[in-house]
């Protein structure tokens, strides 16, 4: 999200608009991307992104191939570097890469002549979830600036939360993030965002809600103390979303840990978004591809 | 055989003068030192170097660099090293523990002094480690170490964690003439980071390495000299707190030296942003705030030493993702460069900075350089001052070439380098 500008950013939700309809169709086929190659390479596992990319392709009639850690090379020490080589010998028109790595597309981008998409960086960006998310605010709410929106969980690790961040402001939102203090990133104000360690202040009026998942593994990197204690202070619940705006929307990029960022009375609520979310995934991946292939070759989407 | 040099102005870091002066050598030493046109022909010279425009400064002394021999011949060997650093002005560099095996021996130490006579360019001082196998539980075998030729002792890169290992170390080091050089760093706190941990890893997503984790073990060391009024030598300053620690520390009179290396006071986080592993370096670029408080070390004194810590890394270990590229930039013949840069800023004077790149290490590990004196050993570099050239990868006469400074414009290098009055490095023109 970083490389994009407010205008790439509309182009892309435009597009989705416009492609959208084509997954709400009998026959879901578009032969828009016919004879392109996309390649998923998903170092790390993924259900969600991976599967709504390899629809989004197939719905322009792309030829998908996946790839994933354990039946590549890479359990037999291959380098990226060398993945990288090999994959472009086969002449792909897009690799959509998922890596555990920060930076890890920029290495594959420097190395192929292939459109790289950034399906998810180590810590760093997760650019397509964040234009889903910004799609769907797009949609429910007919816009996006001047919205009031609070991010709520771990925002040190998630590159769901640090593309969100730099999408919504981008397109003019009010951003607030929260979470234990632990979760909290260095520095992040300097990013353009306020900071609140209590998630009812964060919710206070606010327009959309973020949910971001705990991943239970950070609790053994001793930043914090347990899930009990997180989902007791840090869980959005009904109660505490009587705070926000009458018309709020709940978002959640999956998979959902119920009842410890999120109520089960929330996820499955009047006010939850999450499968629209889904849903939109793959329209606006369907935008990216159609965007990077489907005309005069561009540059890279990160 | 009688070598002169003549019409060079000679740097002399004891006195703080730059002075035009012919000097004379034989059998190694440096026998006489004319005043500017004081030198009559003399028929008993057998060759004449023309230094006319140059400036000759004592050899340069480097307390801090990596060899990788034994164990990692491939990113770098002793003798290649050596080479890198006559290239760079250095007579004398002195080598750290963390080879494979580690330097935690006699018969490695001995190893490394053969090699390093064999080698054509510096010679080669080791450092041995701190405890057996750099694990932080006993100390090696100090004395006989320092028989056999060690001049320090650290565990560059795996810090020891126990404090009372540390404390033994300071005070059994002093009795066998052995300087403890510690790399401070709170293993714990820095776990997992790849950069220093702030806006710029905040922004970019990647896991950051705190200036505490510093901090926190120069503090620890400080604490420790006050303790045993043992010296202690704090390897690559990085921080600004930890300067200003240091700076107490000396103005208590604790025995308390430190050295800081040219990426800190040349470069900051923000050459992180783009994942270009050439820029990961423990400890890591750190804020521009830092930097101006390096340089303001370097300047009132705080700082003693410029050294390299000249890591050399193979591409196998750099083209990869930045999470899992080795830390560390080769540094041997950028270091003298970057330090003129600081003064043509007005940082340090030129004698002071020729005082960091060689008698205040010497001084540290106790190794002879670092001075031009009638009746010393002739080691010493003819330097350039004004040439200005791009550095590229065909200068760099180390094996691995992971140098954030290539394509860089650099001014000053390295035209002759004398060690023991032989001439071991001499740019082709």
């Amino acid at each position: 999200m970083e490389a994009l500008s407010a205008a790439d950013i509309r182009l892309i939700l435009n597009t989705a608009d416009s492609l959208k309809p084509i997954s709400l169709r009998d026959i879901k086929k578009a032969p828009t991307l016919r004879g392109k190659s996309v390649v998923n390479f998903f170092y790390e596992p993924s259900t969600r992104t991976r599967s709504s990319f390899e629809i989004a392709a197939k719905r322009l009639s792309a030829d998908t191939f996946s790839l994933s850690a354990s039946t590549s090379s890479m359990v037999k020490g291959e380098t990226l570097l060398d993945t990288a080589r090999n994959l472009q010998a086969m002449n792909p028109d897009v690799i959509v890469l998922r890596h555990s790595s920060s930076g890890a597309p920029y290495v594959f981008a420097k190395e192929l002549r292939a459109s790289v998409i950034n399906a998810g960086d180590g810590i760093n960006e997760h650019p397509t979830q964040a234009l889903l998310d910004l799609y769907t605010i797009r949609e429910k709410k007919g816009g996006i600036k001047g919205l009031k929106i609070a991010i709520i969980g771990d925002i040190a690790h998630s590159r769901v939360a640090r593309s969100d961040i730099i999408g919504l402001l981008k397109m003019g939102a009010d951003v607030t993030v929260a979470g234990p203090p632990t979760l909290i990133p260095k520095g992040i104000e300097a990013m353009g965002v306020s900071v609140s360690n209590d998630p009812a202040i964060a919710v206070k009026d606010s327009d959309v809600i973020m949910l971001l998942r705990v991943q239970f593994e950070r609790q053994s990197k001793l930043l914090f103390p347990s899930i009990r204690e997180y989902g007791t202070f840090f869980c959005l619940n009904e109660n505490m979303l009587k705070g926000a705006k009458k018309d709020v929307i709940v978002m959640h990029p999956g998979p959902l840990n119920r009842g410890v960022e999120i109520s089960n009375g929330v996820a499955d609520g009047p006010y939850s978004v999450i499968l629209d979310q889904v849903a939109n995934g793959v329209a606006v991946r369907m935008a990216v591809l159609y965007l990077l292939i489907g005309g005069a070759k561009s540059d890279n989407v990160d | 055989m009688i070598t002169l040099i003549k019409g060079g102005e000679v740097v002399d870091p004891h006195s703080g003068t730059v002075e035009e002066r012919d000097i004379l050598i034989e059998n190694g030493n440096i026998s006489r030192i004319f005043p500017k046109e004081a030198l009559r022909k003399d028929s008993a010279v057998s060759a004449t170097i023309d230094a006319i425009g140059k400036m000759i400064i004592p050899g340069l002394v480097d307390i801090h660099t990596h060899l990788r021999e034994p164990g990692f011949e491939y990113k770098e060997t002793i003798a290649t090293g050596a080479m890198a650093a006559a290239a760079g002005g250095y007579s004398a560099i002195a080598c750290m523990p963390n080879t494979a095996p580690p330097n935690d021996c006699r018969s490695v130490t001995e190893f490394i002094i053969e090699q390093g006579k064999r080698a054509e360019g510096a010679a080669v001082y080791p450092i041995a480690t701190i405890s057996k196998g750099q694990k932080g539980e006993s100390l090696v075998d100090f004395c006989e170490l320092a028989a056999a030729g060690a001049v320090g002792v650290s565990d560059d890169g795996f810090p020891v964690v126990n404090s009372e290992l540390m404390r033994r170390a300071l005070e059994y080091a002093r009795y066998c003439g052995l300087t403890v050089i510690s790399h401070c760093e709170d293993l714990n706190l820095s776990k997992g980071g790849v950069m220093h941990e702030g806006e710029i890893s905040t922004r970019i997503g990647l896991p950051g390495i705190a200036c505490a984790s510093e901090d926190i073990f120069v503090y620890r060391e400080i604490s420790l000299a006050r303790l045993t009024r043992c010296p202690v030598h704090i390897a690559h300053v990085s921080t600004g707190v930890s300067v200003e620690l240091i700076r107490r520390a000396k103005e208590e009179g604790l025995p308390v030296t430190a050295e800081t290396a040219p990426h800190y006071f040349t470069l900051d986080h923000g050459s992180v942003v783009g994942y270009d592993t050439r820029y990961k370096v423990n400890p890591p670029l750190r804020t521009s705030e830092d930097v101006a408080e390096i340089k303001k070390g370097l300047a009132d004194g705080v700082i003693d030493v410029i050294a390299t810590d000249h890591a050399p890394h193979d591409s196998l270990e750099k083209d990869v993702e930045f999470d899992n590229a080795a830390f560390g930039m080769i540094g041997l013949q950028t270091a003298l460069p970057l330090t003129l840069e600081l003064v043509r800023d007005g940082v340090i004077t030129l004698p002071d900075a020729i005082r960091k790149l060689s008698s205040n290490g010497a001084a540290v590990l106790g190794i002879p350089g670092g001075e031009i004196k009638e009746g010393g050993i002739a080691d010493l570099a003819i330097i350039d001052v004004d040439c200005e050239y791009g550095f590229e990868e065909k200068d760099i006469l180390s094996k691995s070439k992971n140098s954030p400074f290539l394509g860089r414009m650099l001014k000053g290098r390295c035209d002759l380098t004398m060690v023991g009055g032989k001439i071991v490095y001499q740019r082709e023109t």
